[in-house]
């Protein structure tokens, strides 16, 4: 989509909520899933505090205070590796290491390609089917080295 | 076999978002029921029942609906499906295999208490839910939402809110402020919801469990619901048990069933034929660590509190003898780190504190010996942080040491 296009984009999510701020987040939600490296243009920033009428260091201030929110641009599948107690004891350590080496890359990087960033998450609530991952919206439990590896071949 | 309440539709339907199955199921005529009581009689019923809730605090429901009740104006019933407690499942369940149960809760809720509109708050992981839960309101919509509902003078809507990735959130207050679009800080507490919440209005803040306890309690009666359990805990409670054991899952159970039954009867057994070690019971991050000697202590809200245990949101993570519970606590107390708001300086610094402390026992560069300058820490934590999530941390570190690490 080009820059045009894209602005026009925002503009008509920006349309279909009531400009109160108690819908803030939904919107943030909706044009953060819309943009292609998923995450929030500082001109989005700027479009929202027009719609808002919020100053954009608030509209700033609440996107770093969530997670799921990125200021930065990420890769087409965003995977999140559940670090809490019971994936931990269930072995999401291994499935770090084994992320780290199969993707060539750390916590909180993106390939080269921009095919795949790395995140963690807190408890993703699939503990019956620990270690978990999640990428995009999509939920891999049960995970082991191999498993993990035919995922990721899946999406490349 | 035990009955079910909570669970009783879940894995019974083609889609669980669909109106008609549900009511094929007895669905909404609890509802029915209660649009032709007195409010006030709903809540007696609701009293009579002792439902506490089931987000982890216990407080009794018909108690907290009638803090709310009275008051004038505007009102919300907020229902809480910021399920972020490590090791808890429950209401994703609920959510996603009987998400009409929810919504009936939900609207005799707001008959009960006179509110007009209702927000589910979801965390924003929980994909599956959010879905679910907004086809259901869809499908429920051309009947039982909206104005004059079934023939009657009341009317209700309720929509959905998802969350953005954060643990605090689940804290009421902070919830309440996500809702309205801010930074999700806690707030200082009195004024409690019930008084002062969403938007400053009276909101009752009631967790996806306990709301999908309601339907039943309508259509059976309190006292019904009374007679199981014990005393002080009545009715059932969805356990969710991860960890080293043969059948990880949800179990819904009255709250007479112990842990060993849980851990074995239940859930199979210690994976792999291991022996057990302790449990992390009520929240892998904010439960208490059971032992051995513990595993015959009742479920209950009294019995575990009696044994410096919690019931909590019901997760149960279960550790076998070659689990580290140091590394445990490590990996909770990383996790706290990375959920404190930042807002309080004793949580902000506190679990950062805990945590180079936990590395350093684990490091050999600190002794065992000095586990009690962490628990020094957590005591001041706990008496002075502005909410639960620092005042938490006390629990299982304190546990932790009296199991043994």
């Amino acid at each position: 989509m080009d820059h045009e296009s894209r602005t026009k984009q925002i503009h008509t999510i920006l349309q279909e909520f009531e400009p109160e701020r108690e819908n803030l987040i939904a919107i943030l939600h909706r044009i953060q899933d819309t943009e292609n490296f998923h995450y929030i243009t500082q001109e989005a920033v700027k479009a929202i505090s027009d719609y808002l009428h919020l100053t954009p260091s608030e509209i700033i201030g609440v996107i770093s205070f969530y997670t799921m929110f990125s200021l930065n641009p990420r890769g087409k599948y965003v995977i999140r590796v559940c670090t809490s107690a019971p994936c931990h004891i269930m072995g999401s350590t291994t499935i770090i290491d084994a992320l780290k080496e199969i993707l060539g890359i750390t916590v909180g990087e993106t390939t080269g390609n921009n095919l795949f960033t790395l995140e963690f998450s807190s408890c993703l609530g699939v503990c019956d089917r620990a270690p978990a991952i999640m990428i995009n919206h999509e939920v891999y439990g049960n995970l082991t080295y191999d498993s993990l590896k035919k995922v990721i071949g899946g999406k490349v | 076999m035990t009955e079910k309440i909570v669970c009783e539709n879940i894995g019974m339907y083609i889609n669980p978002a669909s109106c008609e199955e549900y009511e094929k199921r007895g669905g909404y005529k609890a509802l029915q029921k209660a649009l032709t009581l007195e409010p006030l009689d709903i809540i007696e019923e609701v009293k009579k029942s002792k439902l506490r809730g089931r987000g982890g605090a216990g407080f009794p429901t018909g108690v907290k609906w009638s803090f709310t009740a009275p008051l004038k104006g505007k009102k919300y019933i907020l229902c809480n499906a910021d399920e972020g407690e490590p090791g808890t499942f429950k209401d994703r369940i609920i959510m996603e295999g009987d998400p009409h149960k929810l919504i009936e809760g939900i609207l005799i809720a707001g008959y009960a208490v006179g509110a007009q509109r209702a927000y589910i708050y979801i965390r924003g992981e929980y994909y599956a839910s959010l879905e679910m839960v907004q086809k259901a309101i869809e499908e429920a919509g051309k009947k039982y939402l909206g104005e004059e509902i079934l023939g009657t003078r009341f009317s209700f809507d309720i929509s959905i809110r998802g969350g953005a990735g954060s643990y605090v959130c689940g804290e009421e207050t902070a919830m309440i402020e996500s809702l309205e679009g801010k930074r999700g800080n806690p707030r200082l507490r009195p004024p409690y919801p019930g008084t002062e919440g969403f938007h400053k209005y009276p909101s009752v803040v009631n967790n996806v469990e306990t709301l999908a306890n309601i339907p039943s309690i309508i259509a059976k009666g309190g006292d019904w619901f009374a007679s199981i359990g014990t005393e002080k805990s009545t009715g059932t409670k969805i356990f969710t048990v991860s960890g080293k054991v043969e059948t990880p899952g949800y179990y819904e159970l009255p709250m007479t069933a112990t842990l060993r039954e849980l851990i074995f009867d239940h859930a199979g057994g210690i994976k792999g034929g291991k022996k057990f070690k302790a449990a992390l019971m009520g929240g892998a991050a904010s439960g208490a660590f059971l032992g051995e000697d513990k595993l015959d202590v009742q479920l209950s809200f009294e019995d575990l509190a009696e044994n410096n245990g919690c019931l909590g949101s019901g997760a149960v993570l279960v550790l076998d003898e070659d689990t580290s519970i140091l590394e445990v606590l490590k990996n909770i107390t990383e996790f706290f780190v990375h959920e404190s708001c930042g807002l309080c300086v004793p949580c902000r610094v506190g679990t950062a504190r805990i945590l180079s402390m936990l590395t350093d026992i684990i490091n050999g560069k600190m002794s065992k010996k000095d586990f009690e300058k962490i628990l020094r820490v957590a005591r001041i934590m706990n008496r002075t942080c502005y909410c639960p999530l620092g005042q938490s941390p006390l629990v299982p570190l304190s546990t932790a040491f009296q199991v043994g690490v």
